[in-house]
């Protein structure tokens, strides 16, 4: 017989560092939370079984078709009407793409017994936000998770920033695509033709945001001469183009189009070396105590409190400067830090991770990208669209709006009147919730009038809110 | 409308002990804003202010901007220096009516160019990042709430920082709809008695879909969505107009909020922001139906109400090498409403020249956010001078009171 304390850890294990307890879960785990949570420190599920980039070139491929139908459409000389009925039919095909990645990553997230790996894949695709504003990086974001972030996350976090960077939906997304060096010979040769007086080509955009969210952080002590170096030696980091076959629709370096020259970034002077000058930096980057400060305190912040325990949080950064970076050690290290294990859930889940736990409360699994996106995107959350490269926020105060908790109880009411007649709420209420379910929560869901009630009433008691 | 009266007495019923909390302000005494109203539009990922108001009289204007340069017949007159960004065609027509202004360099006292730092700062009202906890249209609410009724009200998904802070607002956006009739709103008020966060949200939101329930009457909602073809366009724009229309029927009626923050966002444009179409110009288009909306479901109480629309910052005086434009400093801030004083641009004029720009490459600042700011709560609102210094502006008194414009 376990005692109350490991019945406890149990339930923190499941729900607080996974995606919410499925029936029997919790169980399993209290033998021991912590090696149970441990075990899933691996890469495996939900990573792309094929090599390298070849999803994200294919669906590059696709776009290129689909552009190339547009233009046969819109020449074809049919009516005006046909051609937007064709053209409509086009777009949704193509889009169909991301609804189909989206959908395949909450069947994932709902039905894996691995919840603390999702998180864990869940936190640095958001840290390295790719947001699907474009159609490009729509088609990208799904393959970018598998192909970018899985199969780094437990990995060195240097890899991890330049499989992140150089991945086409992150190059796409941040204008890097376009920024040409002025020095460069591509720009020199394009001023003798045009004898155009622009200064030609950078985009600071990527640059600026690796430095800012991505590594060191606003105050990481860097200026606005720097960020203009970083971009300069970021020049030549593309997306290969349809006519060079063997890098079309992958990263891809263009020496006619970088910088050259030496850079100086943060009072390091960088030798011009092509493309090792980038990495360069951002290997740099990757081992400032800034990046390591900056991202155990986000970490701390995400998994635990909005103020996280100043020892978790020292804890954290001596193991990810000790090992220059290792992310399964850190992961282990916040598994081993009993200021993680507090009780009491500060966290409010976000909209996402509190749909993808009320599934996997009663065992179910979303079918339709239909079923799940409407309500995502009214609760604040539009499936891979997130506001800005600084990611989803992470505070309650974002995510709780007086409208979106109206939200969240419709929603609440209308899956529980869908799905409640054949569930008995009060067992899904303790297996989800286990020993963190409050005696007031017990007693009213226990005295609800209606299953139906009773299981919204579990959804939105602030227990299954929180984690 | 009766049915809407059986629900909120269904309400009030299911909610009792706990209603009487957050409605308590139909109790508390003291005059109101006399209807004066104030809505701030924040503009979301830095707004090209010299693609909103193009500075066409500036020598430097045109090589500067290359590829993404207007041509003076591409966009509306406004005076002999500036023209007007051709999607603000109901803008242009109010400034012809003496009720609505251009604030063509205006910036936050941040210059770090981080959307997420700028931001921060505009809304908090903080002089430097991370400066402030809460917003300052909520420390503006606690300013006004010892001697006056007032409310606040965000539009969208989520609180934006502007509103945040104890005094408590709500926040609603198009399509929520709740059975406030059930049993659930009640029992969940008693499981969130001890929840700091989800209790008041719940209760403010219980309350804003009941003015929401009368406010669709008037006007049926509808989400807004970024569109690029034509026929999108043009739809979008017609919601962001619906919006408008019914954001001003929550704010005509009895008890209404006073205070209205609305996000508009898209406009951080690094590449092809496009000149009278392109990406910028749908966003401008959408802004334009917004401040329209507002002003034809507003009505008489239009001529109580400014609308301010700002940005946390604004882009590169050149064009870059993608036809975009990358974070700067100064940017245009749009006022419209009828209690606005007529009057040219406000503000001075720093120029493009290679001297006056702000370390060689952004329009320099002349008038700081909060000093727009404190001059409206000032004039409009009546707020003390001291509480804007200290307390609603922490440590502000350098940033003077931009006043007489209303």
């Amino acid at each position: 017989m376990a005692g109350a304390a490991s019945e406890m850890k149990a339930a923190i294990a499941v729900t607080r560092f996974g995606l919410g307890a499925r029936p029997g879960e919790i169980e399993t785990a209290l033998a021991d939370p912590e090696r149970w949570l441990e075990d899933q420190i691996a890469l495996s599920d939900g990573g792309s079984a094929l090599s390298e980039t070849t999803l994200t070139g294919q669906r590059m491929e696709a776009l290129r078709r689909y552009q190339a139908d547009q233009v046969q459409i819109q020449k074809s000389g049919q009516g005006a009407e046909q051609v937007s009925e064709q053209l409509r039919t086009l777009r949704r095909n193509i889009q169909s793409a991301t609804a189909m990645d989206f959908i395949e990553r909450a069947r994932l997230a709902t039905a894996t017994p691995h919840g603390f790996r999702e998180r864990w894949s869940l936190f640095w695709s958001n840290h390295f936000t790719v947001s699907a504003v474009k159609l490009s990086t729509a088609l990208l974001c799904g393959p970018y998770e598998k192909e970018a972030i899985r199969p780094h996350m437990f990995g060195r976090f240097e890899d991890l920033l330049t499989a992140a960077i150089q991945h086409p939906a992150m190059l796409l997304y941040l204008d890097q695509t376009g920024s040409v060096g002025p020095g460069s010979p591509a720009a020199i040769r394009l001023r003798n033709r045009t004898r155009a007086a622009r200064e030609a080509g950078l985009n600071e955009n990527l640059a600026r945001e690796v430095l800012e969210l991505h590594t060191v952080g606003v105050d990481g002590g860097y200026l606005q001469k720097d960020v203009t170096e970083f971009a300069r030696s970021l020049t030549g980091w593309t997306v290969g183009s349809a006519e060079s076959p063997d890098r079309a629709g992958q990263f891809t370096f263009r020496p006619s189009t970088h910088e050259p020259g030496v850079r100086t970034i943060m009072g390091r002077r960088y030798a011009e070396s092509g493309l090792d000058q980038g990495l360069g930096v951002l290997r740099d980057l990757s081992a400032h105590p800034a990046t390591a400060r900056r991202l155990c305190f986000k970490l701390a912040q995400h998994f635990v409190s909005e103020t996280p325990p100043q020892d978790l949080v020292g804890r954290l950064t001596d193991a990810w400067i000790r090992s220059n970076g290792d992310l399964a050690r850190l992961a282990r290290t916040l598994i081993r830090s009993p200021a993680a294990w507090r009780s009491g859930a500060e966290k409010l889940k976000t909209p996402y991770e509190w749909l993808v736990s009320s599934y996997r409360a009663i065992d179910r699994q979303p079918t339709t990208y239909g079923q799940i996106a409407p309500t995502l995107t009214a609760l604040g959350q539009r499936p891979f669209y997130p506001p800005s490269p600084e990611g989803w926020p992470d505070e309650a105060a974002y995510w709780a709006a007086p409208d979106a908790i109206i939200k969240r109880m419709a929603w609440a009411e209308r899956f529980s009147a869908a799905v409640a007649s054949r569930l008995e709420p009060v067992a899904i209420a303790r297996s989800s919730l286990g020993a963190r379910m409050s005696s007031l929560t017990a007693k009213t869901i226990a005295r609800a009038e209606s299953r139906s009630e009773a299981l919204a009433l579990l959804l939105m008691s602030p227990e299954f809110q929180r984690r | 409308m009766s049915s809407i009266e059986v629900s909120r007495r269904a309400l009030l019923g299911g909610m009792a002990g706990m209603g009487i909390a957050f409605l308590g302000r139909a109790e508390a005494a003291g005059a109101s804003l006399a209807g004066r109203k104030l809505v701030i539009v924040i503009c979301r990922g830095g707004m090209d202010g010299l693609a909103v108001s193009p500075p066409l009289g500036s020598p430097d204007y045109a090589a500067l901007r290359g590829a993404i340069a207007f041509a003076p017949e591409e966009v509306l007159a406004l005076d002999g220096e500036f023209g007007l960004h051709p999607s603000l065609t109901g803008f242009r027509a109010l400034v012809s009516n003496g009720q609505a202004r251009i604030l063509p360099a205006l910036a936050s006292p941040d210059r770090a160019r981080s959307h997420f730092e700028a931001q921060d700062v505009l809304e908090s009202g903080a002089s430097t990042a991370y400066g402030a906890e809460t917003g300052w249209l909520n420390r503006t609410l606690q300013a006004l709430a010892p001697g006056r009724v007032v409310e606040a009200l965000s539009v969208g998904a989520t609180a934006p920082l502007i509103l945040r802070g104890p005094a408590v607002s709500g926040s609603w956006s198009p399509g929520g709809k709740a059975s406030v009739s059930s049993r659930l709103p009640g029992l969940l008020m008693d499981l969130y008695a001890g929840d700091s966060v989800l209790g008041p949200a719940l209760a403010q939101g219980l309350e804003t879909e009941l003015m929401a329930a009368s406010a669709r009457a008037a006007a049926s909602s509808s989400v807004a969505m970024a569109g690029t073809s034509v026929g999108e366009v043009r739809r979008g724009t017609t919601e962001a107009t619906t919006l408008g229309r019914t954001v001003a029927g929550f704010m005509v009626q009895p008890g209404g909020p006073d205070l209205v923050a609305v996000s508009a966002e898209g406009y951080d444009t690094h590449a092809n922001q496009g000149r009278v179409t392109g990406a910028l110009s749908v966003r401008l288009a959408y802004l334009d139906g917004l401040i329209e909306g507002l002003r034809l479901g507003l009505g008489r109480t239009w001529s109580k109400t400014v609308v301010v629309c700002v940005t946390e910052f604004g882009r590169t005086a050149r064009v870059n090498g993608t036809r975009g434009t990358d974070h700067g400093t100064a940017s245009t801030a749009l006022l419209a409403g009828g209690a606005l004083k007529p009057g040219g641009i406000i503000g001075d004029w720093p120029g493009l020249g290679a001297a006056a720009l702000f370390e060689g490459r952004d329009l320099r600042p002349t008038v700081d956010s909060r000093s727009l700011f404190k001059g409206l709560l000032l004039d409009h609102l009546g707020i003390e001078r001291k509480l804007l210094d200290r307390q609603v502006f922490p440590d502000s008194t350098s940033a003077a009171p931009l006043t007489g414009l209303v």
